[in-house]
């Protein structure tokens, strides 16, 4: 397929490879920011590529693992209202709330729906003109202009059963907690390839100006991240640190303003709670007033449920999302905690690092040192 | 939530509509977030939005360099009167 195989030839990845190890003679680690880019990485076994010195961390952009319960709560309570028809994306369902999921909800009558896009919760709307159909509205700023398009299609239409609950969030911010978090050690990123899209390069000036990390903007396939990984080495060998992109054929170092105008039209940033970071300031986006009619904040401000909802003790999400630990360090990765009996939203998750772990079989620690050839 | 995947335009219905075709299927989607969509481009498909055009000249010269890369490490293999042992850890 055009633009995909490409991107995925072996001797391409091994000449890559080489150029890696010849430039890494030092430790390096390096935090794939993107949940797209761990699942990359592992469906395409790249650190069996790599050289040991090299150490991909993961970092908590999948937007799904870092839902706090709550907001999987509030979903909830919105589904069990007999007027109301919940539609989210797939990986939401069945993320644990504190004491359910949207699927085990949708098991138990209420009229829970997956879509693709938000476009199909909008045609859905028209379609049942008598219940109100919510969107679940989570990613970040790949995502979110398109729920905003959605809003504005809405208004443009003179639909009045549509709403968003919005659980967007922010990548630069997030960034920036991670980068002031002490017990995470990091040398350079790999920049999220869709999300700089739309938000093209500056809003990561300051990881390079402020911090001295280099950044390059990856795209996601294993060419990609291997040239990523290449700039990002080299970088280091030059002492330079700098934003860079590696994804050249769709991004821009201005982004898409066309989706930024209409991201800025319907929302704007909030402080927003993430799971195993706690509160990370400006990091959300909330539906502004003018758009309360296609707002499910609005339009149910009584929504109660308990915020600050813990997980449970055994599960490490919070940290393993932060980079600060791996998946196999969780005590209960593959055992209590797996696809089909989640604890965690790392694991629920397609593009969770666990999920990741789990479905390519690293759940125990690798050594460090290349086992002698002999 | 990264998942976007390249489509093909096969047809522009208006500044809001487009068809394309995604892996041999067709598909209906919104176009309102990219400016000249034409029949023929290529575009970054996403929750049933196109959100950017692929880059053509771009993606070639990548693919360039990437051609670039093998021959130089091709001939630095052959040059070589050692077979290198490969990077990495090992069976991972």
């Amino acid at each position: 397929m055009k633009y995909v195989s490409e991107f995925r030839r072996g001797d391409v990845a091994k000449a890559l490879a080489a150029e890696i190890a010849r430039l890494a003679t030092v430790p390096m680690n390096l935090m794939e920011v993107c949940g797209g880019h761990t699942h990359a990485i592992f469906k395409f076994g790249l650190p069996s590529l790599l050289p040991p010195t090299i150490d991909l961390i993961h970092g908590p952009g999948c937007p799904v693992c870092v839902t706090p319960r709550d907001k999987v709560d509030k979903a909830i309570l919105l589904a069990r209202r007999p007027d109301v028809m919940l539609t989210s994306y797939g990986d939401m369902l069945r993320v644990p709330g504190s004491a359910s999921s949207l699927m085990l909800e949708k098991g138990r009558g209420a009229d829970v729906r997956m879509v693709y896009s938000p476009l199909d919760a909008l045609r859905l709307a028209e379609q049942h003109p008598h219940k109100r159909v919510i969107f679940f509205a989570i990613g970040f700023e790949t995502t979110a202009p398109s729920a905003a398009m959605a809003v504005l299609k809405a208004q443009a239409q003179g639909l009045t059963n549509f709403a968003i609950l919005s659980n967007h969030v922010l990548l630069p911010p997030m960034l920036k907690a991670i980068l002031d978090s002490r017990d995470v050690k990091l040398d350079g990123f790999i920049g999220p390839g869709h999300v700089s899209t739309i938000i093209g390069t500056r809003p990561y000036r300051f990881v390079a100006e402020r911090y001295g990390k280099p950044l390059v903007v990856a795209g996601f396939e294993p060419l990609d991240v291997l040239q990523a990984i290449l700039m990002l080495a080299r970088q280091l060998r030059e002492g330079r640190s700098e934003v860079e992109i590696q994804y050249t054929r769709v991004v821009k170092p201005e982004g898409n303003p066309v989706a930024l105008r209409a991201l800025g039209e319907v929302f704007e940033p909030c402080h927003a709670r993430w799971r195993g970071m706690g509160t990370v300031p400006t990091s959300g986006l909330r539906v502004r007033e003018k758009y309360a009619a296609w707002d499910a904040e609005a339009l149910y401000p009584d929504l109660e449920v308990t915020s600050e909802v813990a997980d449970p003790k055994a599960c490490e999400c919070g940290d393993i999302v932060r980079g600060a630990k791996k998946p196999w360090d969780c005590r209960i990765i593959g055992t209590v905690c797996t696809p089909q009996t989640p604890v965690g939203a790392c694991m629920v998750s397609p593009e969770g690092a666990c999920a990741a772990y789990y479905k390519y079989g690293r759940l125990h620690v690798e050594r460090q040192q290349p086992t002698p050839v002999g | 939530m990264c998942l976007s995947v390249p489509a093909r335009v096969l047809a522009v219905h208006d500044a809001q509509w487009a068809t394309v075709d995604v892996g041999g299927t067709s598909k209906r989607i919104a176009i309102d977030l990219v400016e000249g969509v034409q029949a023929g481009d290529y575009v970054l498909l996403h929750v049933g939005f196109a959100l950017q055009k692929i880059d053509e000249a771009e993606a070639e010269s990548l693919l360039a360099l990437f051609d670039e890369m093998v021959q130089a490490e091709d001939q630095a293999l052959a040059a070589s009167p050692v077979t290198p042992s490969p990077p990495g850890r090992g069976p991972g």
